[in-house]
Formats: C-alpha cells, sequence, structure tokens
C-alpha cells in the first residue's frame, strides 16, 4: 500500500488520507471568508455614513453573517486543515482514524450551513455574540453546536496522529516547533470548545422552550470563555505558521527552541483569562478578578507574543546574515523576498499584529481604560488587527505556499498574489486606523445610523468622526479587493492552474516555473530525522545575532508605552467615577 | 530549515538561552510588571475606577424604584421624557429599555451622585458623549456607580450594545449645570 507521497520540490511527506481532509478544510473555509467578503462590502458602504447603502433590518442580518462566517467559520476550517498539516505532514505518519475526522468534517459544514440559513431568513440578527435575552432561532445556536462537535472531533483526530507518529517512530527526538505550536492551538481549542457547549446548550435548550430563564451576565461570562479563547487558537496558530515559513523560505532555525516552546506553553496556561477583557464594565465583578483575569495573570500572554515578535523575525535574520546579507542593521530585511507573497503576506502580518493588534489589544483590555472604549468601534478595529491582518493574511501566506506543494497546481496569476497582500494588508491597515480614531471619539460599533435618524433627542458626533469613517470605509473597499486577489488566485490556481510538471524547484514557482509531479509511490516514509547540529560558533557569540530585529523589537516596546500612556492621560480627563 | 524538524539537540531544554533573547524577555517582563501595576496604582491615586457594586433585581422593582424618583423630583419635560433633578449626593436611576434611556437627569457639576443603571429588556450599552465612558446594562442587574460630573453642559447617552432594529434611536440626555 502506497499511501504516501513526497513533494519533490519542498520534501514534505502527504499522506493520501490526510491530504484529503487537509484540502477539504482549506477550501471550505475558503468558501466562507468568500461568503464573509461579500458582506463585508455590506458592512463597509452601510458604515460610510455618506453611501449607507442598506437598511438596518438588512445591516444587522449582514453584519451577523459576516462576523460569524469570518470568524468562525473561514478561520476554524482552515486551522482544521493546519492541524492536519503539523501532524500528519510535518511528522510524516498516517492520520489516526480518518473517518471520524471525515464525521468531524461533516458535522461542521451541517452546522454551518444551519447557522447561515438562521441568519439569512433574517430571524437571527443577533450578532456572533448572540446575548441573551435577545433570541435567535433555535437552529441558530444548533448550527454552532453541531460545528463545535465536529472541530472536536477533528481536533481529537490531530491528537491520535501525535500518538500514531510517535507509537510508529516516523520522527526522531521531540516534535518540530511548528507541531508544538499547533499543539497549543488544539489544547486551548478544547478548552474553547468546552465553554462553547456550557453555554449554548442550554441556550439553545432556552430557544425551544426547555429551559426557563440564563442569566444575562452568566452567559456573557461563559459566552466569551469560547468568544476570546478560540481566538488564542488563531494567534497558536498563525504564530506556528510564522515559524514554518521562515523555515521553508530562509532555512531560519529558531533562535532557541527553549525560548519559543516555553512562549507556546504561556499561551496554554494564560490566554483563556482574557475573556475577562469583555467584561471589563460588567455589573458586580470585583476589581480583583478583573485585573488578575485581564492582565492574564500578569501579562504572561502578552509576553509570550513578545517573545514571538523577537524570535520569529530574529530567526529570518540570522539565517541572512548567514547568507552574507550583513551589512548594517537591516540589509538582512531589505534583501528579503518582498516580491515572494508567502514572505511579504506573512511580514505584513507579523507587523500589523504586534504593532496595532497587540498594543490595542493590552489597552483596551487594561481594567480602567476599558472605560473610555468598551464597544466603540474602537473594538473591532483591534480585532480586525488580530484576525485579519493577523490570522488570515497569515492563512493567505500559507495557502501561497500550500498551493504548489499540497495542491500540486501551479499559481493562476502569480502577478496579482505577489501584489495581493500589499493590497489586502494596505487597505486592512488604513481601516484599522480610521476606526481607532473614530471609536476614540465615541463611535458605537454594531451600530446602523450615526445620524441617529428617528430619535426623540438629537446626538451629533463631531464632523471628523463621520470623515473617519469615511476613510476607514475606503480603506476597507481596498481590503475587500485585496480578499477578492487572494479568491482569484486561490480558486484560480486550482481550477486553472497547470498540473505541475518536472521543474525547477519551490521558490522558483512563485516566479510562474512549474514543478515537478508527486505520485503516491511511498508505503513508508523515511524517519524525520532531528535538524542538523548547529556549527559551533553561529549562535555562541557573546553578541546580538540578531541586532536589527532587536531594534524593532525596541521601536515596538516605545510605541507601546507610548500609546499605553495617553490612554491613560485620556482616561484622566472623564467623569470621575468610583 | 529546523522549525519543522525536531530540534537538533535532544535535550534541546537545556541548550543555554543567546544573550539577546534574554535582554529582550526582561524587558518585555519589566514592562509587564508595569502595566500590571497600574491597575491596582489607579485604584489608588486614579479617579475613574469602576465600582463593584451591584444587586440583582428584576425589571418590575427596578422600574419601581425609577418612577418614584420621577414622581419625587421631575422639573420639567423634554420630548415626551421627564427631566428629572434629584437631590445632591441622592441614589439617581436611569433605566434602558427598547428604545430609550429613562429618564432626563439634572445633575450639578462637581457633586457626586450614586447613579444606578439596568435594563428592562435586552442588553444596553450606555455610552456617555462626548466624554465616552462606555458600561455594560445587563438586565437583572442593578448596577451602582459613584459619578462626579466635572464639567458643565448637555451630555448625551447612546446606546452601543446591539439591542435590534430600532438601536440606533436609544438616545438619553444628561444636563450638568454650573449651581
Amino acid at each position: 500500500m502506497s499511501e504516501f507521497r513526497v513533494c519533490p520540490d519542498s520534501g514534505f511527506y502527504f499522506n493520501k488520507s490526510a491530504e484529503s481532509l487537509m484540502k477539504v478544510n482549506a477550501v471550505t473555509g475558503i468558501v466562507a471568508l468568500l461568503v464573509a467578503g461579500i458582506l463585508a462590502i455590506g458592512v463597509v458602504l452601510t458604515r460610510w455614513q455618506e453611501v449607507h447603502i442598506l437598511a438596518a433590518d438588512k445591516f444587522y442580518m449582514v453584519l451577523t453573517a459576516h462576523g460569524i462566517n469570518a470568524l468562525i467559520f473561514w478561520i476554524i476550517f482552515f486551522e482544521m486543515a493546519v492541524l492536519h498539516f503539523a501532524s500528519s505532514t510535518l511528522l510524516r505518519c498516517r492520520i489516526a482514524t480518518p473517518r471520524w475526522a471525515w464525521l468531524g468534517y461533516f458535522l461542521m459544514l451541517i452546522g454551518a450551513i444551519m447557522n447561515n440559513v438562521a441568519v439569512f431568513s433574517g430571524k437571527s440578527s443577533v450578532m456572533m455574540t448572540s446575548y441573551v435575552p435577545m433570541q435567535a432561532e433555535p437552529h441558530f445556536y444548533l448550527g454552532l453546536i453541531l460545528f463545535a462537535v465536529g472541530a472536536l472531533i477533528q481536533v481529537f483526530v490531530f491528537f491520535g496522529t501525535l500518538v500514531v507518529a510517535q507509537q510508529e517512530k516516523s520522527y526522531e527526538g521531540s516534535v518540530p516547533l511548528v507541531t508544538f505550536g499547533a499543539i497549543t492551538a488544539a489544547i486551548i481549542a478544547v478548552f474553547t470548545i468546552a465553554s462553547g457547549a456550557i453555554i449554548l446548550i442550554p441556550t439553545f435548550l432556552w430557544s425551544i422552550g426547555y429551559v426557563s430563564h440564563i442569566d444575562a451576565e452568566m452567559y456573557r461570562v461563559i459566552w466569551w470563555g469560547m468568544g476570546h479563547s478560540s481566538q488564542q487558537i488563531n494567534v497558536a496558530a498563525h504564530v506556528a505558521i510564522w515559524y514554518l515559513i521562515a523555515g521553508v523560505l530562509f532555512g531560519a532555525r529558531p533562535m532557541s527552541e527553549k525560548v519559543s516552546r516555553f512562549a507556546f506553553l504561556l499561551y496554554i496556561l494564560f490566554l483563556q483569562l482574557a475573556s475577562a477583557h469583555h467584561i471589563l464594565v460588567d455589573p458586580g465583578i470585583s476589581s480583583e478578578w478583573k485585573i488578575f483575569n485581564t492582565s492574564y495573570a500578569m501579562y504572561l500572554a502578552v509576553l509570550a507574543s513578545m517573545i514571538h515578535g523577537l524570535t520569529v523575525p530574529g530567526s529570518i535574520e540570522v539565517a541572512q546574515r548567514s547568507k552574507g546579507y550583513t551589512k548594517g542593521l537591516f540589509e538582512w530585511l531589505r534583501k528579503a523576498p518582498w516580491g515572494n507573497p508567502v514572505f511579504s503576506a506573512m511580514f505584513i502580518s507579523l507587523v500589523t499584529f504586534g504593532f496595532i493588534g497587540g498594543i490595542t489589544g493590552v489597552v483596551m483590555g487594561t481594567e480602567q481604560i476599558n472605560l473610555i472604549i468598551h464597544n466603540t468601534i474602537y473594538v473591532p478595529a483591534h480585532f480586525h488587527a488580530t484576525v485579519v491582518t493577523g490570522t488570515t493574511l497569515t492563512f493567505m501566506a500559507v495557502t501561497y505556499l500550500l498551493i504548489p506543494v499540497l495542491f500540486r497546481r501551479q499559481m493562476f496569476l502569480p502577478w496579482v498574489a505577489k501584489m495581493q497582500p500589499y493590497v489586502f494588508g494596505g487597505g486592512m491597515t488604513i481601516l484599522i486606523l480610521f476606526m481607532l480614531g473614530a471609536g476614540t471619539l465615541g463611535v458605537a460599533r454594531r451600530h446602523w445610523d450615526m445620524d441617529f435618524a428617528g430619535a426623540a433627542m438629537a446626538f451629533e458626533y463631531p464632523a471628523i468622526a463621520y470623515t473617519m469613517m469615511a476613510v476607514g470605509a475606503i480603506g476597507g473597499l481596498l481590503a475587500i479587493v485585496g480578499g477578492a486577489m487572494y479568491l482569484v488566485v486561490a480558486v484560480g490556481s486550482l481550477l486553472f492552474g497547470k498540473k505541475l510538471e518536472p521543474s525547477a524547484g519551490l521558490l522558483e514557482s512563485f516566479a510562474g516555473k512549474p514543478l515537478a509531479a508527486s505520485v503516491y509511490n511511498i508505503s513508508r516514509p523515511e524517519m524525520l530525522a532531528m535538524a542538523p547540529p548547529l556549527k559551533e560558533d553561529a549562535h555562541a557569540k557573546g553578541g546580538f545575532e540578531a541586532p536589527g530585529t532587536f531594534g524593532l523589537a525596541m521601536l515596538l516596546l516605545v510605541t507601546f508605552v507610548v500609546y499605553y500612556f495617553i490612554n491613560w492621560k485620556y482616561l484622566a480627563s472623564v467623569w470621575p467615577l468610583g | 530549515m529546523t522549525s519543522f524538524m525536531p530540534p537538533a539537540d535532544r535535550h534541546w531544554w537545556k541548550v543555554p538561552v543567546g544573550r539577546q533573547e534574554l535582554v529582550w524577555i526582561a524587558i518585555a517582563l519589566i514592562w509587564c510588571i508595569i502595566m500590571f501595576l497600574m491597575m491596582p496604582l489607579w485604584h489608588v491615586y486614579g479617579k475613574q475606577n469602576l465600582s463593584t457594586e451591584a444587586y440583582q433585581t428584576t425589571p418590575a422593582k427596578f422600574g419601581a424604584k425609577v418612577e418614584e424618583m420621577v414622581n419625587k423630583y421631575t422639573v420639567g419635560k423634554e420630548a415626551g421624557l421627564p427631566i428629572v433633578a434629584p437631590p445632591v449626593g441622592s441614589d439617581i436611576y436611569m433605566l434602558g429599555r427598547l428604545w430609550q434611556w429613562y429618564p432626563i437627569l439634572k445633575l450639578k457639576k462637581n457633586k457626586e451622585y450614586r447613579l444606578h443603571l439596568s435594563s428592562m429588556d435586552w442588553q444596553h450599552g450606555f455610552s456617555l458623549q462626548p466624554d465616552n465612558i462606555n458600561l455594560q446594562i445587563v438586565p437583572g442587574y442593578d448596577m451602582v456607580i459613584k459619578i462626579t460630573p466635572d464639567k458643565s453642559g448637555t451630555y448625551s447617552v447612546i446606546c452601543n450594545e446591539y439591542c435590534g432594529i430600532g438601536h440606533h434611536t436609544m438616545v438619553g440626555k444628561i444636563y450638568v449645570e454650573d449651581k
């Protein structure tokens, strides 16, 4: 039985069953992204007050569907593909119980369709958060529950595959760092899905009349155990992919296995405390609880991200310097392959996630500062920097890598792919920065009308808020174009991309040169060996091995400190409260 | 190359960490501790801290208290809503419901009040503009905060928690007078 093929260009082994599962999960995720992207047009053009195309009921329906399809269905389907890749492909082993994984996939698919049907019927416009006592139709909750159960099954198949790899000795030593990161994501996923089940199952029963009352505050506390922690799955997954891309493109070696793995471990231990971020201005929650939880004990998960923020680009810098790009602080970065969408998407993601997503997240998650930010449009601005330019853009980067390797297709319209990360990342950054500004001026999120038409008493935002929302919307449209470019390249490659024939090599394929074919002719892959030992003195020098990255890290820190204290200053200007 | 291969050293946890990473981890950790300490410090030295006083209630009970205040201290009417000027330092009430903030309050500058907030139906978002103070209003909970308006003028309360089709029409008012 020849169940494996080796990709002649990357050296990755693919198990036949695992490969189909990766493909189907990734493609379904991309379909959800397409839906979310189309809906984004409605959201952007309605919140641009001068355009304001949708009626209120349609707007709230579209916004609900946009949030769920983008934040849940796109990302989690794609993450399932990432998990199978990080286990079966990276560890060179068969996938455990592929039939169970298919069952999981179909449950997710049915759940996703069911939920979308509920939302598009117009009677479940309750936003992604579906705060009780506002009620959606029963199949809204049931769809989410089925989706979560399916995801949980696939996560357990991932764990099973790790066991298979270990027992069949498909690798020696410890699992690779990327797989370690994926394990982190999977562990957080189990916690997340458990929280979701604890609150969504009673809510479903309430919607069909078997439970009389769901406490609104309890719902918020537990729901966010799912709602926020699921974003931490994304962080762990996309950081793991950053390491993967640094390794594939640059041959980069983690600066320190110990440090990077320790940072992932901090995610498991502390990230899920962040559900507190959403209940900082809720009634009756003690300050001690808020301080401990909102800061992940003592910002230990922030520390983890700051560590990855140094070690990912740092490992690239070390690899580049060893290739001779040693001039000054930044030759390594200037001479990086900026025309390769795998790199440009990954690097833009790294920078925007750190500088915008990370900093705004910590600021608004500070107990008292949340008073001036909660539920303003600052909040979606923040999570577009983490989940869109962070996770989504990283998934786009890895898609460009997988088109030749996993799908064995030549990239369709490579020049579009080359520009795509800049258009998408640039547009999104404009959207985010101007939404942050508008949020600081008090513009509400999830709000149909900045003019408050029909209100008994008038209120007017300052004119500059309108300008900010308009400029942000233009950035949003640009990002939608960038998203469409991604879909054209990804779907086009699968449909029209040339099947790969003999070729020059992986990196050349991004320039349009075809790659070699890959057939299932291997029954058992070679054991995955440990990385070759480090050359003496390459890392052992007393000085800084990646000084450019250290400079960037210090820039991040200075920006962080300044912006953090500006917000305290702003807080000090509002009414005293106690 | 090695992020997707097992670590070169079987005992990778014994490999010493480079100086650059240690320095960065130390700096980052110090910053994390500073940020952590800022929150308790603000409780001591800052003036904007959310109280944790809250009571379970019901829409009927809370509504009755609001009406009691309205009946005692109404001084006028605007847009169909009573304008209420409660005594300085007293317990004052505002409720959120589909889709209004009720009633309109008239307060004195630099005086402290105990503001009670709750919802009659779904969740609402109390968003005081243009100061931009935002609170989550949850049905079943009577949230009590001490407020001291320190600028006079007309403030609007908008709703920033989605509460259905009329969400955007939910605008309330608080007047703050010099004396």
